[in-house]
């Protein structure tokens, strides 16, 4: 993975300075409340309903043992004990105190991590496919565009005032992992007829209060191309994004009063400036990025014999079966697969671990996977590079530790936002929600008879849950005082990304296992052979399902 | 006079500026003039045949597409932040040097303060005005705040760290 050279930490070291300055301006009474939010805001710091939370940036999911460990000494030492992994592949905690932030910054800088960029009107965190470098239908590794871009996006001097935050996802391979469809800017990894590599460029998805598909307008950007063109994307939208209401600010409703053609003619002409002001990027300068996601040394491993090993283990543990099915998927390199750890144990916060998990995933990822670990958009970890060979005893020691969960791509595996519980925004709590249906639908015969179904749970609009693209979403709502749920049916993350439909009108939390089972059994009544519930669904239609819940007079 | 900060020194400021409600049809004032657009546009002619320089303000909300016929007769444009939070004007700054090659000064005025002014200087400002209630001299040290930068701009303090072919410390 990328490691700073010197030149990134002083610029790190010199940002941690900064702020610490900033804090101390703030306390000295130099700054005002609003001044000092939106520099704290930069560096990651919100204030929220029951103490400030800092969200710390792990660029595109990728994380190295140490980090783990030093994430986890935080947890200790500054927060409760616990961390919290978010859908944007980042990690936050809920009670530092904002005398101390400086110093757990100094403490992330140690490590070559920081919380840039993590919050506030600025570009975030570029995310990609959690299985970059590792899928075997990859086009290309995303990673090495990714740090490229961090690298770009970072302190960048014209883009830190935005009307709007903004997100950028990039994918690298033909089933799309990184939800770019529902981003500010998605690129996708293509190839021309030549073989160059390119991008096709996806502007103004987005979830929130108005969720909407992007719209590809460009379909292949040479790949030297890239920062110029971004560039001249950000542009066009820092002066024209509308600044006077916040739910219309982001790029989307720009793209969408523009439409599509006259919102690429603005950014072609930016280009016309931008090609020149940004240098392209250089093949010796890909090939700086690209050296430091090289294929780890990977062993000689016999595929066939390793089958076989794994065949019989697999028939004396259902456990075991299980898991392998659900939580381990296939590696580009024969012998290897990649590991899904499960942090979506019923009772458990989706996306929360502990400070001694962190440092046992640490321990693992050292011992089975080349000491990296990444972080997923469905708040799970991944060892990208466990030899199949060591998987049974890899098993044994995640299941020890509460990680073995076999539920990934299943029901339970629910992305659920923080919620009324933590977040000052939220309209009602979702972790309860997320508890309630892990504990109805606990019989792990019927949850992988059910398949693949993604669940996700938002406390608000702000739709940090990505309820809209679940087959089954859940939106926290307000009704004069009281907490209901909104239940939308078919959406879809990946290549034909769709968002949801609302099925009707909301239910109080304590229904919502009993109104999840009926559409569920809804779908077992009327799948076709081994049909998906998407593909259910999109044969037969919201109707019937609104006919199951409310009733033949809804 | 005014304080401001151009080209890293805090000099006096000595323009002056009228105000958007500067009555269009009231005599000029003596002295290098900063107008906004709408006298701009009400009496250049005249603004143009003084024997002082002349400049632009715009406001947030006016694009400087505006004044593009009007760079090579102007000193100075000005843009104004109304809030720091407003950052169109960094876009501004960029299309005047990069796209239109304004060479003029170019100055930061409104919300400005030492927590902005490093970006501000990379997006081609040359000239702040310091909000009024903040110490200029204190804002001086904002110009510092980093040694090196990642990405290019219109000024580059040193090669942006993004064009580094090889790899060091490795
Ligand atoms: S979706 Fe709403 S409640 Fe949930 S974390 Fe985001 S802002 Fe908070």
């Amino acid at each position: 993975m990328y490691r700073y050279d010197e030149h990134d930490q002083r610029m790190l070291d010199e940002r941690v300075r900064q702020y610490r300055g900033q804090t101390e301006r703030f306390l000295r009474g130099e700054l005002s409340e609003a001044e000092f939010r939106a520099l704290r805001l930069r560096n990651g710091l919100y204030v929220q309903r029951l103490a400030p939370m800092l969200r710390i940036a792990i660029p595109y999911g990728m994380l190295a043992s140490r980090q783990l460990r030093q994430l986890a000494h935080i947890a200790r030492h500054f927060d409760k004990g616990y961390a919290h992994f978010t859908t944007r592949q980042n990690v936050q905690f809920n009670w530092p105190r904002l005398e101390e932030v400086p110093d757990i910054l100094a403490e992330l800088a140690s490590v070559q991590m920081h919380s840039i960029q993590t919050s506030g009107n600025c570009i975030r965190n570029t995310t990609a496919d959690q299985f970059s470098g590792v899928a075997p239908d990859e086009v290309e590794d995303a990673r090495p565009y990714c740090e490229l871009i961090r690298q770009w996006s970072t302190f960048h001097p014209e883009f830190n005032y935005l009307p709007r935050k903004f997100k950028i996802a990039v994918c690298g391979s033909v089933a799309d992992r990184a939800v770019v469809r529902v981003h500010d800017i998605g690129l996708v990894i293509v190839r021309d007829a030549g073989g160059a590599t390119g991008f096709e460029v996806i502007v103004g998805g987005g979830l929130g209060r108005t969720p909407m598909i992007g719209t590809t307008i460009r379909e292949f950007l040479p790949a030297p191309e890239l920062l110029g063109y971004l560039e001249a994307i950000l542009r066009v939208y820092n002066q024209f994004g509308r600044r006077d209401h916040l739910f219309k600010s982001r790029i989307k409703i720009l793209v969408k009063a523009l439409g599509a053609d006259e919102f690429r003619a603005r950014v072609e002409r930016e280009w016309e400036t931008t090609r020149r002001t940004v240098p392209p990027l250089t093949a010796a300068q890909i090939e700086r990025a690209r050296s430091y996601f090289t294929a780890p040394p990977y062993e000689d491993i016999d595929a066939a014999a390793c089958a076989g090993a794994l065949a019989a283990a697999r028939a004396t543990s259902r456990a075991f079966d299980r898991w392998l099915q659900r939580n381990v998927g296939a590696h580009r390199v024969p012998g290897y697969a990649i590991v899904t750890l499960s942090l979506k144990r019923t009772g458990i916060a989706p996306g929360d671990v502990t400070d001694r998990q962190l440092e046992l995933v640490a321990d693992l990822a050292d011992a089975y996977s080349f000491g990296e670990v990444r972080v997923t958009h469905e708040q799970n970890l991944v060892l990208a590079d466990v030899p199949q060979p060591r998987l049974f005893e890899l098993w044994e020691a995640v299941r020890a530790a509460g990680l073995a969960t076999p539920n990934i791509g299943m029901l339970t595996d629910i992305i659920c936002c923080p919620g009324g519980d933590l977040c000052s925004l939220a309209n009602a709590k979702s972790i309860p929600v997320a508890e309630a249906i892990q504990r109805r639908f606990d019989d792990l015969d019927y949850l992988h008879d059910l398949g693949d179904i993604d669940l996700n749970i938002s406390g608000c609009m702000n739709a940090c849950g990505h309820h809209h693209v679940a087959q089954i979403g859940i939106l926290g709502v307000d009704k004069k005082g009281e907490e209901f749920y909104q239940i939308s049916l078919g959406g879809n993350q990946g290549t034909d990304a769709a968002l949801g439909t609302i099925l009707g009108p909301s239910f109080a939390q304590e229904d919502m296992p009993e109104v999840i089972g009926r559409i569920l059994d809804l779908y077992v009544a009327e799948r076709h052979g081994d049909e998906s519930f998407l593909e259910t669904y999109r044969r037969i239609g919201i109707e019937p399902f609104r006919k199951a819940v409310y009733g033949a007079s809804h | 006079m005014a304080l401001l900060i151009r080209h890293g020194d805090i000099v006096a400021d000595d323009w002056v500026r009228l105000d958007a409600e500067f009555d269009t049809a009231a005599p000029l004032p003596p002295g290098k003039l900063l107008v906004p657009l709408c006298l701009w546009n009400a009496r250049r002619a005249e603004l143009v045949a003084r024997d002082q320089p002349v400049g632009i303000w715009l406001a947030s909300s006016e694009h400087p597409e505006a004044i593009v016929d009007a760079l090579e007769d102007i000193a100075l444009v000005a843009i104004d932040f109304p809030v720091f939070s407003d950052g169109r004007g960094y876009s501004y700054a960029r299309v005047l040097r990069d796209t239109w090659g304004f060479a003029g000064e170019l100055r930061a005025i409104g919300d400005v303060q030492r927590d902005q002014i490093f970006l501000m200087k990379r997006c081609g400002f040359d000239s702040f005005q310091i909000r009024a209630d903040r110490d200029p001299t204190d804002a001086l040290a904002g110009l510092e705040e980093f040694s090196l930068v990642y990405q290019s701009a219109t000024v580059d303090p040193l090669p942006p760290l993004l064009q580094r072919e090889v790899r060091r410390g490795a």
